[in-house]
C-alpha cells in the first residue's frame, strides 16, 4: 500500500516537470530577471514601449490610468510622458493603424501585446528583442534567431545597432548603436518587465493577498485540528 | 421557540428526518483515513465551481469576437474578477485531481463491490459529466488551445463510419468551430450539464447512505451493531466526520491558495501558454494536447493504429477504456474488498495499472515519436489487460483472511 502511494506521488512529480522541457522548443533562450516591484524599472520600460512598441502593436486590454496607478505615477504624469496615442486617460492602449493596413504592409497584423509575455515566455521576449540580425532575402532587411522569418523589423536598431551572423551561426556587431551592449540588454529587460506586468496587471495583489489568506488558514487550522482531537478523544 | 418552529417544519417537510438520516445518525465506520477526504472535497470544489461560475457569467460574452477580451476583462477591470477566475481555472484541475484520488480509493478498498455497485456506477456518470463539463468549459475562454483542443476532439467523432461528418458538423453548428459552437458549449457548460451533475450527486449520495460506506477494511458495519441496531463500528457523520472533514478542507485549501496566488497557470499545466493566444481558425498550433485531464484517454486514442486511414479504431479504444471502469463491480470476482487483504496478483495488476495510467498521462502530453508511440502502445495494453483479466487474476488470487470487526491502521 505504502509503496503504491509512493509510486503515485512519484510519478505525478515527474509529469509535473515535464512541461518545463517541452516548453524550451530546441532554442537556447537568454534568462531575464522579472522585478514587478521595481517601479524605476516598470516606468522605464513603459517609457520604450509607449515609444517604440505602441505605434505597429497594441495592448488592448490595458488601461493608462491603471498603469499609471500600478507604477506610482499621477494620471497627469501618464498624460504629459507616456499617452502618445489615446487623449482619454481611461483608455486601453489602442494604435491607429488599421488591421487591413497592417497586413499589406507587414504581411502579418502584428498581435496585441497585452498578454504575450504570458504566450511566449519572458526569457523568450528577452531574447528575441536582442536577436534580430541582417538578412538581405527578407522584405525588412532583417531575421530573428529566436523567431524565424518575422515580419516585424528591427525597431530598436537605433539602440542596439546592427548584428550579422557569421559562419558559425552566432551573431556579432555589423554597425553599432547608441547603447553599449549591456545598456541595451537593460533597455530590453526593463521593457520584458513591462510586458509581463501588463500581462497580468493583478499580479502584484494577487502575491500579496496569497500570505494573507495562507495565514488565515493556518490559524483556522491552528482551532479546527484541536477539536477535531477533542471530538475524537473516545474513539478507539 | 425553535423546537416549535423546527415542529411546524417537520409537519411539512421531513428536515429533522433528513439531518438524521444523512449526517447525525448516519453510521460511518469510525476507521476512515487519510483517502476519506476525497468525497467531501469532490463536493466542496463542485459548490466552488457553481458560485465562482456564475460570478463569471456576470462578466464573460459568449461570442467569438468578445470572449477572449471579456475574459482579460475580468482579469483586469472586473473587482476581484482575476480571483474568481483563478478560483475557477485552478479549481477546474482542483476537481480532476480530487475526483481521481477518490476513485482510486474506490479502487484500492473495492468500494465498488457489492452491495455498492450503483454507488460506483452514479460515481462513473459524475465522472463522464465532469469531462463534458471540463471540455465544453476549456472552450470558452476561447484561445488557441481552446479553440484547436475542441477542432481535434469534435473531429473524433467525423471518424465515425457514415454518419460521423453528419454528426461532427451537427455538434458543431457550422463547418469549423466558430461562433454557433461556442455559444452551444456555454450553454451546456453552465446549465446543461451542471444540471445532470447535481441531480447524479444527490443520485450517488442517497444510494451510498442506503448501502452505508465502506472503509479501508472492507469490512462490512453494519454486520455488528448493538441492542439498539446501531453498527459497533460506526458513528455518527456529525459530529465526527464533520469535524474531521474541516480539517481536511483547511489543508486542501492550504494547497489549493498555493496554486491559486502564486502559481495559478501550474507551469502551464492548469492554464496553458498558447491559451494566451486568441483563437486563430488560420493557425493550427504546433502541438495540440488536451489538459493534463484528459491525456492518459488522448494518449490511448494516438496508440492504437488508424485502420485504412480511419482513426475510428482509437475512438472506440477510448470510449472502452472509461467503459470498462462501469464494469469493475462485475469484472472483481475476489471475495474480499479492500487491498489490505488481497493476495499479490491484485496488488500488481493495480500497481502495474496506476503506472500506465500516470504513464498515459504523461505521454498524452507530449508530441508523437516512435518511442512514445511504442511506450503508449505498452501502456495502454497494461490498462485494458487490468480489465480484461480482472475476471481470472482475482479469482485466483491467494486473499488474506479479513478480520470480523474493522482496524485501525
Amino acid at each position: 500500500m505504502r509503496t503504491l502511494i509512493y509510486a503515485l506521488f512519484i510519478g505525478l512529480m515527474s509529469v509535473a516537470s515535464a512541461q518545463v522541457m517541452a516548453a524550451a522548443d530546441g532554442i537556447h533562450l537568454d534568462k531575464v530577471e522579472i522585478d514587478l516591484s521595481d517601479k524605476a524599472s516598470l516606468q522605464r520600460g513603459a517609457k520604450t514601449f509607449m515609444n517604440y512598441c505602441l505605434s505597429c502593436h497594441q495592448a488592448s486590454y490595458m488601461r493608462y490610468n491603471r498603469m499609471g496607478k500600478d507604477l506610482g505615477m499621477t494620471d497627469q504624469q501618464v498624460k504629459d510622458n507616456l499617452m502618445l496615442a489615446s487623449d482619454k486617460i481611461g483608455d486601453t492602449m489602442t494604435i491607429a493603424m488599421r488591421a487591413q493596413d497592417a497586413q499589406k504592409w507587414f504581411g502579418v497584423v502584428p498581435p496585441d501585446l497585452s498578454v504575450i509575455a504570458r504566450a511566449k515566455g519572458t526569457d523568450y521576449l528577452y531574447t528575441y528583442l536582442r536577436t534580430f540580425y541582417l538578412d538581405p532575402t527578407k522584405p525588412m532587411g532583417t531575421n530573428n534567431l529566436a523567431f524565424k522569418d518575422v515580419g516585424m523589423p528591427h525597431v530598436l536598431w537605433e539602440q542596439q545597432g546592427y548584428k550579422q551572423r557569421n559562419e558559425h551561426g552566432q551573431l556579432e556587431t555589423a554597425s553599432k548603436g547608441s547603447l553599449s551592449t549591456s545598456d541595451y540588454n537593460n533597455v530590453v529587460a526593463d521593457l520584458v518587465n513591462f510586458l509581463a506586468y501588463i500581462a497580468e496587471p493583478t499580479k502584484i495583489e494577487r502575491v500579496a493577498l496569497g500570505k494573507w489568506v495562507l495565514l488565515y488558514l493556518i490559524i483556522f487550522f491552528l482551532i479546527a485540528y484541536p477539536m477535531k482531537k477533542a471530538f475524537w478523544r473516545d474513539i478507539h | 421557540m425553535f423546537t416549535s418552529l423546527m415542529g411546524w417544519v417537520d409537519a411539512r417537510f421531513p428536515a429533522t428526518k433528513m439531518w438524521k438520516e444523512h449526517l447525525a445518525e448516519y453510521y460511518a465506520p469510525k476507521n476512515f483515513n487519510f483517502w476519506y477526504f476525497f468525497g467531501s472535497l469532490a463536493l466542496l470544489v463542485l459548490v466552488l465551481q457553481i458560485v465562482t461560475g456564475i460570478f463569471l457569467t456576470m462578466n464573460y460574452k459568449p461570442d467569438a469576437a468578445q470572449a477572449f477580451a471579456s475574459v482579460e476583462y475580468i482579469m483586469r477591470d472586473v473587482e476581484w474578477g482575476w480571483l474568481i477566475r483563478y478560483m475557477h481555472s485552478t479549481g477546474a484541475s482542483a476537481f480532476f485531481i480530487v475526483v481521481y484520488l477518490h476513485m482510486f480509493r474506490g479502487l484500492i478498498y473495492g468500494s465498488y463491490k457489492q452491495p455498492r455497485e450503483l454507488v460506483w456506477i452514479f460515481g462513473m456518470l459524475i465522472y463522464l459529466a465532469l469531462m463534458a463539463e471540463a471540455f465544453m468549459g476549456y472552450l470558452l475562454p476561447w484561445g488557441q488551445m481552446s479553440y484547436w483542443g475542441a477542432q481535434v476532439i469534435i473531429s473524433l467523432f467525423g471518424a465515425i463510419p457514415f454518419i460521423g461528418e453528419q454528426l461532427a458538423l451537427w455538434i458543431r453548428g457550422d463547418f469549423v468551430v466558430a461562433d454557433a459552437t461556442l455559444n452551444r458549449f456555454f450553454a451546456f457548460h453552465v446549465i446543461a450539464v451542471p444540471l445532470v451533475i447535481l441531480g447524479l450527486v444527490v443520485a450517488h449520495i442517497i444510494a451510498l447512505h442506503e448501502v452505508g460506506s465502506n472503509n479501508p477494511d472492507g469490512v462490512e458495519i453494519k454486520k455488528n451493531k448493538d441492542k439498539n441496531g446501531i453498527p459497533l463500528d460506526g458513528i455518527p457523520f456529525h459530529p465526527y466526520y464533520s469535524v474531521k472533514d474541516i480539517v481536511g478542507v483547511i489543508v486542501f485549501l492550504f494547497i489549493f491558495s498555493l496554486v491559486l496566488f502564486y502559481m495559478p497557470e501550474m507551469g502551464g499545466w492548469f492554464l496553458e501558454d498558447a491559451n494566451f493566444i486568441p483563437a486563430d481558425p488560420l493557425k493550427t498550433p504546433l502541438h495540440i494536447a488536451p489538459v493534463w485531464y484528459f491525456t492518459p484517454f488522448y494518449a490511448i486514442l494516438r496508440a492504437v493504429p488508424s485502420i485504412a486511414g480511419s482513426a475510428f479504431p482509437g475512438v472506440v479504444a477510448m470510449g472502452l477504456s472509461i467503459v470498462f471502469l462501469f464494469l469493475l463491480p462485475w469484472l472483481d470476482r475476489s471475495p474480499v474488498k479492500s487491498i489490505r487483504y488481497r493476495g499479490v496478483y491484485f496488488k500488481t495488476a493495480l500497481a502495474l495499472f496506476v503506472i500506465s495510467f500516470i504513464g498515459l498521462g504523461f505521454l498524452g502530453t507530449q508530441p508523437v515519436t516512435p518511442l512514445y508511440t511504442l511506450l503508449a502502445r505498452i501502456f495502454s495494453v497494461i490498462y485494458f489487460a487490468f480489465f480484461i483479466l480482472m475476471p481470472i487474476y482475482t479469482k485466483l488470487d491467494t486473499d488474506k483472511p479479513v478480520p470480523e470487526r474493522v482496524t485501525f491502521k
